[in-house]
């Protein structure tokens, strides 16, 4: 379309609202965290103000709960990709067979994608993994298994679970919307060609899958790094920190704690982390997606 | 597909889909049916699975003792409001960068995406000081904006790739007819438009409906939309499983409708458009 002056004009002026809001939604929180990570700045110590030098910062990162945080979410992410990347691509090879009640089954799948995380949460702490009335122990004193008090003794895996049942579906949606777009002439092709099931998956229905997977990998990454309230209902971090991930630890020390120096140090540690993982996200993004 | 495939084979796969399926499904329907349970009935070991005594108690309950209502409100308000601002800013962003793209378009893509990357965690101080300063914790107005916020690169992407499939020639030919510019978007854009602002309405409620960590840290009593009053009932003394359900079952059943029409939406917004 050739745009005249006017139409550009109009345009840019269109554009501009967006782009100045998300500007000023990204620089102004992102300098003040930096401005305060630099302070020492108690709410519990009203007096104790000033420049604090790097001390935040060496605080936060000797912290041994930094370390099991910083692992927590590595062990978390990774876990919940794993899961819902392998699970996704077996229960979407499982729908694109022919299935009576199709329909029915893809809206009982998808749905735990739509329940609020706090409500997921809750329910799988209380009627699901509680050792006394739960599901899981009633299964496992029928088997004749000791019930499990899952959130105590497996706490992070507990975690991982939940958080894997939240995201499961939306890897399968993906990734069965994108195996029916596969040619189904190159299949039977090849399946005359005399490829079997697992070379035919391999070559032919992996490398088609390539591009779903990698938007999978990147919308929930983003989601993963920052799981919070799961872990907020169900186990407050502990016992110990056994699952404090990053996002918790922050929030513990600026709103429980109430140390804003700290708590900023532990944010601007968290955005560079997230920026580390978004550059090795993009890269894989950038390859795959252009091709 | 071509292929015949065998009954047998058909019946095996139905099998094992359903069963996985309901398994996915089941703490949902589980949720539901403790919802109309009795509290003596819900805490039954071995659990009862269908209630012993049907009742509609905990639904009252739920009203009577919180004010469910108001953190419905809450939900409904800061969801579809944020929801309404959003498309009013990113409508015209995205108009413009599909139909008058400059060399900068894409930057300007990439970097609205990558302020999505900048953990919440990481600004939450200053954001809670913020509000603290200018009174807005626990309020409304305060959680639609920053949901409003957290939202707009996702609608400005979604619309762009809407916007994008809309052919130009039509314009073109609406344009030689001489018609000018505001007719252009009222009569020819927008009609072709609706599904995709529809679709990212859709999505975006839902996301807004389900937003947890901005919610539980910016609300209290007020304006607590359903996110955090739900939390609420992991303290001890708020374990009532039976009105848990009750609450979470009104709570999820909205947005678990309007996800189920909007799947198709939901795959091509959230992947944007590069999944088919």
């Amino acid at each position: 379309m050739a745009a005249t002056v006017n139409t550009r004009r109009l345009a840019r002026a269109m554009l501009t609202p967006a782009v100045v809001i998300l500007f000023i939604w990204m620089i102004v929180p992102l300098v003040l965290t930096l401005w305060y990570s630099f302070q020492n700045y108690s709410l519990l110590n009203p007096e104790n103000v000033g420049f604090a030098g790097w001390s935040n910062y060496r605080y936060f990162l000797t912290d041994p709960a930094f370390f099991q945080a910083f692992a927590n979410t590595l062990i978390l992410t990774l876990s919940v990709l794993a899961i819902t990347v392998v699970g996704g691509i077996l229960l979407g090879l499982l729908l694109d067979q022919f299935i009576y009640g199709q329909g029915i089954v893809r809206i009982l799948v998808i749905s735990p994608f739509f329940i609020m995380p706090t409500v997921a949460a809750l329910v799988w702490k209380n009627m699901l993994m509680n050792p006394n009335y739960g599901i899981f122990a009633w299964i496992a004193t029928s088997l004749g298994f000791q019930p499990v008090a899952w959130l105590e003794t497996y706490p992070l895996f507990s975690i991982i679970l939940i958080v894997a049942w939240q995201w499961l579906p939306f890897a399968t949606l993906i990734l069965l919307t994108a195996l029916q777009s596969l040619d189904e002439e190159q299949k039977e092709a090849a399946g005359m060609d005399g490829a079997g099931f697992a070379s035919l998956f391999v070559y032919i229905t992996l490398p088609h899958l390539a591009r779903a997977i990698t938007v999978v990998i990147l919308i929930e990454t983003i989601f993963l790094l920052s799981v919070f309230a799961e872990i907020l209902v169900t186990t407050g971090g502990g016992p110990g920190y056994a699952t404090t991930n990053i996002a918790y630890l922050i929030y513990h020390l600026a709103l429980l704690d109430y140390d804003v120096g700290g708590a900023s140090a532990g944010g601007v540690v968290a955005v560079i982390l997230a920026n580390i993982v978004a550059i090795f996200l993009v890269r894989l993004v950038g390859k795959n997606l252009e091709a | 597909m071509a292929r015949a495939v065998s009954p047998q084979k058909k019946w095996t796969f139905t099998i094992l889909a359903w069963i996985v399926a309901l398994i996915l499904f089941f703490p949902i329907l589980w949720t539901i049916l403790t919802a109309f349970k009795t509290e003596g009935d819900a805490i039954l070991f071995p659990p009862a699975f269908l209630p012993p005594h049907w009742t509609l108690e905990n639904f009252f309950e739920v009203q009577a003792r919180s004010d469910y209502f108001r953190h419905f409100f809450n939900s409904v308000v800061i969801s579809v409001g944020s929801t309404l601002i959003g498309l009013l800013v990113a409508v015209p962003a995205a108009w413009s960068m599909a139909f008058a793209p400059t060399r900068r378009t894409k930057d300007i893509l990439m970097w609205m995406l990558s302020t999505k990357m900048m953990p919440a965690v990481g600004v939450l101080v200053p954001i809670y000081l913020i509000f603290k300063n200018l009174g807005l914790l626990d309020s409304l107005a305060g959680l639609t904006g920053i949901l409003m916020l957290i939202n707009l690169p996702i609608m400005v992407w979604m619309l762009y790739t809407y916007f994008r499939e809309i052919p130009v020639d039509i314009l073109e030919a609406s344009r030689m007819d001489g018609a000018v510019l505001w007719k252009e978007i009222v009569y020819v854009l927008l009609p072709m438009a609706i599904p995709g602002i529809a679709s990212t309405l859709l999505l975006n409620i839902i996301l807004a409906w389900n937003e947890a960590f901005w919610t539980l840290n910016l609300s209290a009593a007020n304006a607590a939309p359903l996110t955090a009053f739900i939390a609420s009932y992991s303290s001890p003394e708020g374990l009532f499983w039976a009105k848990l359900s009750a609450a979470s079952t009104l709570a999820i059943a909205p947005i678990l409708v309007i996800g189920w029409f909007s799947q198709k939406q939901l795959v091509r917004g959230m992947t944007f458009g590069a999944v088919k």
